[in-house]
């Protein structure tokens, strides 16, 4: 992959600004997201891989080959879904050095602050813990 | 409501003025707030009324001889005397303050509990219950080697009634439960819970959260043994809320807390304790909020309980009829007698993502498990999407509902 993390999540802030923060266009455009997210397998979609949240549930399947972490994951609600997509998108097929380093800035700089954090109400906080402690793991694997 | 009572059409718009907080754009569109079984909103007079205190006659209460101190005392006495009223408590002292709902029953459980409930004894709730009405029962039945029993309820969401006779026997200590669902609306039948649990000298709390906005309350006529409930569900300020109990149950319980207002004397080989409310009031209390609950109370007395109870029936009905008549929607608790709460799944759509779209239209509901986690699982659902109404609500708000609804549905079908 030539694009980095930072490109991509710039990418993703333009996206999202063209919809001028209107917010049924953003969700509407974050289902349409979580629509194109290629589906989970049922061989991962496993409860070891539920990564949980208050009111909606977050699947996530980590695969290391290459020396590199390819993601995968759902979600039982649509809008928690298109989220996730984007995570994927930002993160899947990175090194675990490039994981750890990560700054997911593009939740802040595209006002999607409300749709994670503030009601511990999505499993999308708790997928990028998740994420993160995989790129941990995997960095101990690589020499 | 079954009874029929003689009522008074409301002028809706004017009462709307009351309310600055609903004029009010939310994500660009006009507030539609049907949150209103969580908190609903406060007219300005309530508003006024704390901003009153803290420029005028801010003081701390009982302890002062000077001016202000009189008069915050006074204020905060006063509330208590339209407590008493709105419920028809016998007494005066009969009237505690307390945090709200959750805190009344947490008082109730912690010192009767400690004192009456012993080994072997049974506390009956309902399978209905808040959180709030469920867990002190289950810490103090630990505590004491007590066991919590339920009330079953059928599928329509109402109490089986059949079912107490076996349920409510000689062990039976305490019988709690609501007097409306939060999550359903049900209104219970609990004059007769009341007196089956008296026959076998079980005691009675009443969860009345949900009621007092809507229904009448008579505490005397009930024979009700404790009745809690939250100022904020009934248009007054958050966090301060009345525990109503009979004063010879009130005299022999100890007191909850420790502290200041609860005592008389205080050395440090012996304490005695002040007499009922005080000993249950340590400490400073929420002095504004009580003071401004007096004009919520006289807010409703204003507009009388059977005129707001009957226009929210009707906003009630057309809400369930227009729900019912949406493919895929399904209304979860049908109970004959409801307050104004209208709970329900959309087939192919979780709650959390009707509640976000529903946001960015303007529409405030409340999405999840309305802290009912044992009554989600008796219908095996995770959560409902609930609009519930208030004596501000409309009509044509419930079209804007019931428009956005049936949007969001179509986009899930695309
Ligand atoms: C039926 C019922 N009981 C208890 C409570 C708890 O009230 P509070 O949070 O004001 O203590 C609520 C509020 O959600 C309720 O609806």
């Amino acid at each position: 992959m030539s694009n980095s993390i930072d490109d991509i999540q710039k990418e993703v802030v333009e996206e999202f600004s063209m919809l001028d923060g209107d917010m049924e266009m953003t969700i509407n455009y974050i289902m349409e997201l979580g629509e194109q997210l290629p589906p989970m397998s049922d061989s991962s979609k496993t409860d070891d891989n539920i990564v949980k949240g208050c009111q909606s549930k977050v699947w996530l399947n980590a695969d290391f080959k290459d020396n590199k972490i390819f993601f995968e994951a759902d979600s039982n609600t649509a809008i928690t879904k298109g989220l996730v997509s984007i995570l994927v998108r930002i993160l899947s097929g990175r090194s675990p050095k490039e994981i750890v380093d990560a700054d997911l800035r593009f939740i802040d700089q595209m006002g999607l602050n409300r749709f994670i954090g503030t009601q511990r109400s999505n499993g999308l906080g708790a997928m990028m813990k998740q994420i993160k402690i995989y790129g941990l793991a995997y960095s101990t694997k690589i020499n | 409501m079954s009874q029929i009572l003689e009522t008074q059409k409301l002028d809706i718009q004017k009462i709307r003025e009351e309310f600055p907080i609903l004029h009010q754009q939310v994500n660009g569109k006009p507030l539609v707030y049907f949150d209103n079984a969580a908190t609903n909103q406060k007219p300005q007079r309530v508003i006024d009324a704390l901003v009153h205190y803290y420029q005028h006659d801010n003081a701390n209460i009982n302890r002062g001889v000077h001016t202000l101190a009189e008069r915050a005392t006074a204020a905060y006495e006063n509330t208590r005397k339209s407590v008493q009223k709105f419920i028809n408590a016998n007494e005066v002292e009969e009237v505690i303050f307390t945090k709200g709902t959750s805190e009344s029953i947490n008082l109730v459980a912690s010192s009767w509990g400690r004192k009456f409930l012993n080994q072997g004894d049974e506390v009956l709730i309902s399978a209905m219950e808040h959180h709030s009405n469920i867990v002190p029962w289950q810490m103090i039945c630990e505590e004491r080697g007590a066991t919590l029993r339920v009330m079953p309820i059928n599928q329509a969401g109402e109490i089986i009634v059949e079912a107490l006779d076996d349920l409510i026997t000689e062990r039976t200590k305490m019988v709690a439960f609501n007097h409306a669902s939060n999550s359903l609306g049900t209104i219970n039948p609990i004059e007769l819970i009341i007196k089956k649990a008296h026959a076998v000298g079980a005691k009675v709390l009443v969860d009345g959260a949900q009621a007092t906005a809507h229904l009448p309350i008579d505490v005397k006529a009930l024979n009700v043994d404790f009745y809690a409930f939250s100022a904020h569900k009934m248009y007054g300020p958050t966090g301060t809320g009345v525990l109503y109990g009979k004063r010879s149950l009130l005299e022999k319980m100890p007191p909850y807390q420790g502290g200041g207002e609860m005592i008389k004397e205080v050395s440090f080989s012996k304490t005695t304790y002040n007499d009922i409310p005080y000993k249950f009031e340590a400490g400073t209390p929420g002095i504004a909020n009580v003071i401004a609950l007096n004009e919520a109370i006289n807010f409703i007395n204003e507009l009388g309980k059977a005129n707001i109870a009957a226009h929210e029936l009707n906003l009630l009905n057309y809400a369930t009829n227009a729900l019912n008549a949406i493919d895929g929607a399904n209304i979860i608790g049908t109970a004959k007698d409801k307050v104004s709460v209208a709970s329900f799944v959309v087939e192919g759509i979780h709650h959390f993502d009707l509640g976000m779209w529903m946001d960015a239209k303007g529409v405030a509901v409340r999405t999840g498990h309305h802290c009912t986690q044992p009554l989600m699982d008796f219908y095996g659902i995770e959560g409902t999407t609930r609009a519930s109404f208030a004596v501000y609500n409309t009509v044509e708000e419930i079209d804007i509902f019931i428009d956005a609804l049936n949007s969001i549905i179509k986009r899930f079908n695309k």
